[in-house]
């Protein structure tokens, strides 16, 4: 007769299932097989670098190696193409099966669970630090350094310390305009940027039952901005529509036992969660919507990892349709990946956004982290769907970073000042 | 490792954007990095730090992305230690795999301030304000992290130990 085992969190399952050991319990350090190893442009010349200075020459596994230059690219200059070239010559001579460049590249963390190379119940390591997005769909992902990731392609296995689970519990129904962002950065706001630090965040209740894929890995994606390893929920119906036909692989649906261990649990009622504003430099400086007063804005970015997705794109053509932006207001729209770009074009959004004066960018990181396709000069402010706002993030020192869902970027597009969609719909 | 040097002092939650600007990371060049390690912190930075200096900081030190050019920055522009009342979770994998000791120690700190001279005992996890006579235990290390940092960092660990080599 075996032992019996202690009630289980969803993380603590995965993390045991991928050390080839019955349980785990936080503080353990574990060595586990990895399914996904994932690195850019930015992260991935180290890895690779790293890699063959250890004399090491294949990587664990072709499929299991991903490589996505999406930050500086379309080639932002000399310095970034030869960043992108130590990919594109890794990924020939490993023949990686998953590696995108030219009209295949998306952002990584829209990419991947686009494409099903990531699925539920996943072991996932990134060189990326919002690795932890695909918690959206049960997987267990995390980001990690870039000698991390060059381990990992070498022996496909990791160390990784069991985290304790903090679980949040959302109850009510959403509000009109409230997405997964609004409720991410509502959690923030209130624990702080180091509020989950070295845990993992455990999101549910029926508020998240109810929430659309494009929102759970939105929230996901932001676990980090609190400190934390991963975010997760639970798979369930949703992310069963989500998976079917794009897994590439066999999928397994983790849930957490009753009784299972937690470090901490808050509860929210989402009737009292409006959309939310970050106010520079700390995505935990945050405010309700209608508490933000005027605050003039030179530029809107809709896109990146957390809200370039398809619901996004929809929402903002929903409150753009008809409207202009405001004079001296830049809006830039970047859907997530050349999927969503496809979409939004055969739904008719481009049009939309183009008599709106937005521009429309391939996907990319670009502005979100300053690097391309729409830097901030000195003194200006933008408010960004992305997941950072720290000083310098966009461009300029003295710029300002203001971060919304993008119900309010597209309405603040439209103001010139951050608005609440009601202003403009 | 015994290190002793002048402190630099730094303020809670410093990400990665101000240890190193995303608008440098189209280069993995170390000592391109070093040039402009903490430049959005403090511009003059890079310039003013000598070999073996320290850095101290309060809580969520390197908080923010993924870069390991955060770490090889800071390493690259001489620092010898880092020491904060708590780290975040990736920069602290980071330093441990490529060999840059960093410190937790919830009052040591409080107690440096900018040109103060510290000393650190890695092994005995000991931090010393020499300019002010005071000692600090810092966090214990679990033995697994020592491991690596004898190996000289993860890669030299897997080469020692051979495994998935082929
Ligand atoms: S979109 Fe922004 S946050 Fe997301 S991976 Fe790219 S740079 Fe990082």
């Amino acid at each position: 007769m075996s032992p019996k085992i202690r009630p289980l969190t969803i993380t603590e399952k995965i993390l045991a299932r991928h050390a080839g050991v019955k349980e785990v319990t936080p503080g353990e350090l574990i060595n586990a097989e990895v399914d996904i190893a994932l690195g850019n442009d930015v992260t991935a010349p180290i890895a690779i670098h790293e890699f063959k200075r250890i004399g090491a020459k294949k990587v664990f596994n072709r499929n299991k190696v991903v490589l996505v230059p999406d930050h500086f690219t379309p080639n932002k200059d000399i310095k970034s193409a030869n960043q992108c070239k130590i990919l594109h010559d890794f990924a020939k001579e490993q023949k990686l099966t998953h590696y995108y460049e030219g009209g295949e590249v998306g952002v990584e963390h829209a990419l991947l669970p686009e494409k099903g190379v990531v699925v539920p119940g996943d072991l996932v390591i990134g060189a990326d630090s919002h690795t932890c997005t695909y918690g959206g769909l049960g997987a267990f992902s995390t980001g990690v350094g870039s000698t991390d990731l060059a381990a990992a392609m070498i022996t496909g296995r990791l160390w990784f310390k069991v985290p304790e689970t903090m679980r949040f519990v959302f109850k009510g129904r959403l509000n009109k305009w409230v997405g997964g962002k609004d409720l991410i950065l509502h959690v923030i706001g209130e624990i702080g940027v180091d509020g989950a630090l070295y845990r993992a965040m455990e999101f549910t209740g029926p508020a998240i039952d109810n929430l659309g894929m494009d929102s759970r890995l939105a929230m996901c994606n932001m676990a980090i901005e609190a400190g934390a390893k991963s975010g997760i929920i639970a798979p369930d119906k949703i992310t069963r529509a989500y998976v079917a036909g794009r897994a590439e692989r066999p999928y397994k649906f983790y849930s957490s036992d009753e009784g299972a261990q937690y470090c901490e649990t808050l509860e929210y009622d989402c009737l009292e969660i409006e959309p939310k504003v970050a106010m520079p430099h700390l995505p935990s400086n945050t405010k309700n919507i209608s508490e933000v007063g005027k605050i003039t804005i030179d530029q809107v970015v809709i896109g990146s990892c957390t809200n370039g997705r398809l619901e996004d794109l929809a929402v903002a053509a929903r409150i753009l349709k008809g409207k202009k932006t405001a004079k001296n207001c830049r809006l830039i729209i970047i859907p997530a990946t050349p999927f969503i770009y496809a979409q939004a074009m055969k739904k008719g959004w481009f049009d939309i956004f183009l008599k709106a004066g937005a521009v429309i960018s391939p996907p990319t990181c670009g502005p979100c982290l300053g690097g391309h396709m729409g830097v901030l000069a000195a003194g200006e402010r933008a408010v960004a769907t992305t997941n950072r706002n720290f000083i310098g993030r966009m461009g300029d020192v003295k710029s300002e970073v203001y971060l919304t869902n993008p119900a309010v970027a597209a309405a603040t597009a439209v103001k010139g000042r951050i608005a609440h969609p009601d202003e403009v719909v | 490792m015994k290190l002793k040097g002048n402190a630099w002092k730094f303020g809670a939650d410093v990400d990665t954007d101000r240890i190193i600007p995303a608008r440098y990371l189209n280069t993995s060049d170390s000592a391109e990095l070093a040039k402009h390690c903490m430049e959005d912190e403090d511009p003059a930075f890079a310039a003013k730090v000598r070999s073996g200096d320290i850095i101290a900081a309060d809580k969520n030190f390197g908080c923010g992305s993924s870069r390991e050019h955060a770490p090889i920055a800071i390493k690259a522009a001489g620092v010898s230690c880092v020491i904060a009342k708590s780290f975040a979770r990736i920069f602290y994998r980071n330093a441990f795999n490529m060999g840059l000791p960093i410190l937790e120690s919830e009052d040591a700190p409080d107690s440096i301030a900018t040109g103060d001279i510290v000393a650190v005992d890695t092994a005995l996890g000991e931090i010393t304000n020499v300019t002010k006579g005071l000692r600090f235990k810092a966090r214990p290390i679990p033995p697994f992290m020592q491991g690596l940092v004898a190996a000289g960092g993860l890669l030299e660990f897997i080469k020692k130990t051979g495994v998935g080599l082929n």
